[in-house]
């Protein structure tokens, strides 16, 4: 089993009016086997999260820790982390032009590995997982991303998912934008890659909808760059009745005592 | 990638504006024009009596009244100020300008199919000048000086299987004069590489004739030793209902400066004109060219791609589409797009679009100069690539669009080696 630690992490970025700070100290730890969901409303900090933890460049950790089974993630090289096994959905997965996904897939999986797949088995591999999320054949010609709709290119990244088998994965708003039947689609792939046992999944999202479909293990609520609230499944359920009205600056802050970690 | 600019023509569009006397759109100062009668450059008998501007009225800004003539006295001396020539670093033009052109030529081996005819012919040969007349002093001093030529002939309806191969390898870097002419005769069907190698210092003219019907591919691939100079004029001439694609990869050399132009002379011709580059430290790779939509209903698309690695690594592009006032019913679109992969290369690019009538299809152009998106190497070094074979993976993706075009796969496959060898050298 592995274990992916949060400590105490604060995150800035540089705007046009100065430095930022984004995240305010949160800590969470997840271990495989588990789900974890982070609810907030928009602005709260939830994707600069997932963002930072694959060590996008934009976001500058000022303190605190990451650590994958000890290791210090937050040291490691964009690659390095994929490697490592952490693996983001992205919200707005990017068109790569002149890549096809066929070469890309293989390369990512070479890369993930250290060694390239058996050709024949990966074949097979790429093929049934894209039919499982339905995915039309000609998408493994067409260049990455390029031209797919929002929701093809959700199915992609889980395609991605279920191909590289990661340690841990970091769903940054999958959901959003997905009508019924690509949620379920896509909310499938996911539970069939946290079917193994051996992936813990950080699912960061707005709306309950998809916890319809994934159940997760523990919720935590974002607010402000901070979680503000933490529980089982049954705080998702009350959040889809009561929204995130009661965690408006001022209004509640107050009666909520700052989660532990 | 930043500074994407795309306009589309409307239809109704007002003609070209004049713009200040003496003065290009850009306000640069240019020399007096040259004024005569005919329209199209290889319009009757204004070619035959040798010097001509474009017609009466023509603005001097326009590409219709760049100077055309066989005459290399027609030519003033270059000063680097003109406007063709205001990127080209004369100096290492190795006298291509101003010597007498008497050096060897590269030498020409053509291995073709039995059905195309290949000749070697004297200056007399009434071909000679059939599709092309220089429009720039190093041109014209090539055409001056060149004493024999080599005539490859696609006969009418003749589907040539398998290319026709045109290797020019240099013999020295004595300045030197070549002429090429390629007649694909009526419903031929047929594609011509032209591929440059070895050490040379060259001024090259090239007639290309595609006649009524014919299906014709000219690839002409500039893999010189790092020594080499090349200038080559492409000239093309496009007959009724005939299709034409020209590809350009320029890899090798020191100074190389391809200028292809393609005229229509008859309605519903299609052009497809495609470029690569690839401009590592100190090397001066440049493309003008030119698409003369003078008749109606004609189709061009232009696609020119490079990526420019290390110090003083320099690319220019320039792309002119003329779509004159008889020119209705034309669709066209050119575009341009730079790779910087390192600091100290820059890369030049104007697109030139001249529109003449409104009662177009389409006239559209786009020009972009970036770096490597950060986003794109952000994306596939989140799946584990390492950064270097993420930016492998963007700039070869970037430029096997122009080599899946060729359709030939021994070349295809040679670029890609080649672009791989280019892309290897940036990890040093």
């Amino acid at each position: 089993m592995s274990t992916l630690e949060i400590k105490d992490l604060h995150v800035s970025i540089e705007t046009e009016q100065g430095t930022k700070e984004i995240l305010k100290g949160v800590s969470l730890t997840i271990r495989t086997g588990e789900t974890h969901a982070i609810m907030g409303p928009n602005g709260s900090g939830k994707s600069t999260l997932a963002s930072t933890i694959a060590g996008h460049p934009r976001y500058n950790v000022t303190s605190g820790t990451i650590t994958l089974d000890g290791e210090d993630v937050l040291a490691m090289s964009v690659d390095e982390r994929a490697r490592a096994g952490v693996f983001l959905a992205m919200q707005y997965p990017v068109e790569v032009p002149g890549v096809t996904m066929t070469n890309f897939l293989r390369t990512a999986k070479t890369a993930i590995d250290g060694e390239a797949p058996k050709l024949r088995t990966w074949t097979k591999d790429v093929k049934d997982a894209m039919q499982q999320l339905r995915i039309d054949a000609d998408f493994a010609q067409r260049n990455v991303n390029e031209g797919f709709s929002g929701g093809e290119k959700k199915r992609v990244e889980i395609l991605q998912l279920e191909l590289f088998k990661p340690r841990f994965a970091v769903l940054d708003e999958t959901d959003s934008g997905l009508d019924v039947d690509a949620l379920k689609v896509v909310s499938e792939g996911v539970n069939r890659a946290h079917s193994t046992g051996n992936m813990g999944t950080l699912l960061i999202t707005h709306y309950t909808r998809i916890l319809r479909y994934i159940k997760p293990d523990f919720v935590h609520v974002f607010v402000d760059g901070q979680v503000v609230e933490e529980g089982g499944p049954e705080l998702a359920d009350r959040l889809e009745e009561e929204g995130y009205d009661r965690y408006a600056k001022g209004a509640g802050a107050a009666a909520i005592a700052p989660a532990q970690a | 990638m930043t500074d994407i600019t795309t306009e589309k023509a409307r239809i109704g569009a007002p003609s070209a504006q004049p713009f200040i006397n003496g003065f290009t759109e850009e306000g640069e100062s240019l020399s007096p024009i040259n004024v005569a009668e005919s329209k199209a450059p290889l319009a009757g008998e204004a070619v035959k009596s040798h010097s001509h501007g474009g017609g009466v009225g023509i603005p001097d800004s326009s590409r219709a009244g760049r100077l055309t003539s066989y005459k290399l006295a027609d030519f003033k001396p270059l000063t680097g100020m003109e406007e063709d020539w205001r990127f080209t670093p004369l100096k290492r033009l190795r006298g291509l300008h101003t010597a007498v052109l008497n050096g060897t030529a590269p030498a020409v081996s053509v291995i073709a199919p039995d059905s195309v005819k290949v000749e070697t012919v004297g200056r007399d040969d009434q071909r000679i000048g059939s599709a092309a007349i220089p429009e720039d002093r190093v041109s014209a001093n090539a055409w001056e000086n060149f004493s024999e030529a080599t005539v490859i002939t696609v006969p009418a309806e003749v589907q040539a299987e398998g290319e026709i191969n045109v290797v020019l390898t240099g013999q020295g870097t004595d300045a030197s004069a070549q002429h090429l002419v390629i007649v694909a005769q009526k419903f031929s069907k047929s594609v011509v590489v032209l591929d440059h190698q070895g050490s040379a210092v060259v001024s090259e003219n090239v007639e290309i004739v595609v006649e009524d019907g014919a299906e014709l591919s000219v690839i002409s691939l500039q893999e010189w030793n790092d020594d080499a100079v090349h200038a080559s004029s492409q000239q093309a001439k496009i007959g009724r209902d005939a299709k034409f694609k020209h590809i350009v990869v320029s890899l090798g050399g020191d100074l190389v400066r391809v200028t292809p132009s393609a005229r229509f002379t008859a309605p519903g011709g299609e052009v497809e004109l495609l470029g690569l580059y690839f401009a590592d430290a100190g090397q001066h790779l440049e493309q003008r060219l030119f698409v003369d939509h003078a008749v109606a209903n004609c189709k061009s698309n232009v696609l020119y791609k490079g990526a420019l690695q290390g110090r003083n690594a320099h690319a220019v592009w320039v792309g002119d589409v003329l779509i004159r006032k008889e020119a209705e019913g034309t669709d066209s679109y050119e575009a341009n797009r730079n790779l910087l992969l390192t600091d100290g290369a820059r890369a030049d690019s104007v697109p030139n679009l001249e529109i003449e009538t409104g009662l177009i299809k389409g006239a559209g152009h786009a020009s972009a100069t970036g770096r490597l998106d950060d986003e794109h190497l952000f994306y596939l070094m989140a799946r584990g690539i390492p950064e270097d074979v993420a930016r492998r993976l963007v700039v070869r993706g970037f430029l096997h669009e122009i080599i899946q075009h060729i359709k030939v796969p021994a070349i295809e496959e040679r670029l890609t080696a080649s672009v791989e060898r280019e892309l290897a050298a940036t990890n040093n």
